[in-house]
């Protein structure tokens, strides 16, 4: 039986976890969770996800969510077949890809997912404007992530060595809605950045996942 | 060779790799960085972790940082010795990173800023923001009741064996218990019997002691 994916292809967390199927050339079906119609704070839905948030994976019995954790999963359950995203041949070699994977979880996820939410989910939600203040404080902070990653793909072709792993793959749907934004520069300017979202972006996998990532931001 | 660990014996993060360390009765050797200082901002450090923070391993050639990144990777390498923390198949693997992963999203991103508040910034001598403090509690009394429910019907958070989902928890929640506000866990009764019993394991016991508690 094929793997069951809840959530919309609109959301980040969810874009991830297809981005890692597609590379792992598994098949899936996407049930659809109306985000705006707050079903996934249904019963029905907690009952999956105490947290009320997509995407939840079903594989047969086992029910999982947190994104991260369900790439990890689908990654190491089928590490004989596609991308290989986790090095898992070396141990060392995976425990420098959980590395990066923990620095974009850690380091670059609050900072872009700030910016992300005030320009773009806010607006939506109709009744506020976005925080500027927010705005500026973390896209500083999203500014010296990006220092730290400029150095280091100077090093190395992606984040954890030569080969693209889950550590790049995490970032890529909340880069790519970041790249709508006005701020864009902070990947633009950034030469050895800028080539590897160039990359990132190119892959099959990710021309099959970007026509679902629909929101648009309101730019300022 | 003895995996060095950089970093501070008091700081949350380190502690993480040593409680690790010790469950898996892996030798280790600290090398102070310190805190107070801002050592962990010079160059020297920010060789070892350039985003100037604790902790750091090395471990002869092989060098790593991200306290989570670190433990597993010792709990992977070491997986026929000491406790195992990651899970018996890949399912339960899988359950195990999910509860693991809840603590980046939800947990820690609230109990991070409300140990600053009510711990590090009256050490300092800086001002407490006492709104800032309030929103946090409710929001984590939330996410509380949904780890008591889970404490419920599971002797720990991923099951009936004590794993990486539960140590990972613990460093934070050892600062959070010392503060006045720590009837936010006291209260939740499955919460607590959790604690309790994680707490009375003999590699906690060590890592306090060696943290001075």
């Amino acid at each position: 039986m094929a793997m069951k994916v809840y959530g919309d292809g609109m959301s980040a967390c969810v874009a991830r976890v297809l981005l890692c199927l597609h590379e792992k050339e598994t098949e899936f079906e996407l049930v659809p969770v109306d985000l705006f119609a707050c079903h996934h704070k249904l019963p029905s839905f907690l009952s999956m996800n105490p947290f009320g948030q997509v995407p939840v994976l079903q594989d047969d019995d086992l029910t999982l969510f947190e994104s991260r954790a369900i790439t990890a999963y689908i990654a190491d359950k089928h590490k004989d077949k596609g991308t290989d995203l986790t090095r898992h041949a070396d141990a060392k070699e995976t425990a420098i890809v959980k590395l990066w994977s923990e620095v974009e979880s850690h380091h670059f996820n609050p900072a872009v997912s700030a910016v992300i939410h005030q320009l773009i989910v806010v607006p939506l939600q109709g009744e506020k404007s976005p925080d500027a203040a927010i705005v500026e404080e973390n896209l500083e902070k999203l500014g010296k992530v990006l220092d730290v990653y400029e150095e280091r793909l100077g090093k190395t072709k992606y984040l954890a060595g030569d080969s693209y792993t889950l550590a790049d793959l995490h970032h890529v749907p909340y880069i790519y809605y970041f790249m709508k934004t006005s701020h864009a520069g902070l990947v633009n300017d950034r030469p050895n950045v800028k080539a590897w979202w160039e990359d990132l972006c190119s892959r099959p996998a990710f021309l099959k996942v970007s026509p679902g990532l629909t929101i648009a931001p309101v730019t300022n | 060779m003895v995996v060095k660990l950089y970093g501070q014996v008091t700081a949350a993060c380190p502690q993480r790799v040593l409680l690790c360390l010790l469950e898996k009765e892996i030798e280790f050797e600290i090398v102070h960085i310190d805190l107070d200082t801002l050592e962990q901002k010079r160059p020297e450090h920010l060789l070892r972790q350039p985003f100037g923070q604790v902790p750091a391993i090395e471990d002869g050639d092989f060098k790593l940082f991200e306290s989570r990144a670190i433990a597993r990777y010792y709990a992977t390498k070491y997986s026929d010795q000491g406790t195992n923390l990651l899970g018996k198949s890949l399912e339960h693997r899988a359950i195990v990173d999910q509860w693991a992963d809840v603590e980046v999203g939800y947990f820690n991103v609230l109990v991070h800023p409300l140990v600053m508040n009510l711990v590090i910034k009256p050490r300092l001598g800086e001002e407490c923001d006492a709104a800032l403090v309030e929103e946090l509690k409710v929001k984590l009394g939330v996410v509380l009741d949904i780890y008591d429910n889970q404490l419920a019907s599971n002797r720990f958070l991923a099951g009936d064996e004590f794993t990486m989902a539960d140590l990972t928890h613990m460093p934070a929640m050892g600062y959070l218990m010392r503060t006045d506000i720590n009837r936010i866990v006291k209260d939740r009764a499955n919460m607590n019997r959790w604690w309790e019993e994680v707490t009375a394991r003999p590699a906690w016991k060590k890592l306090m002691k060696m943290a001075g508690f």
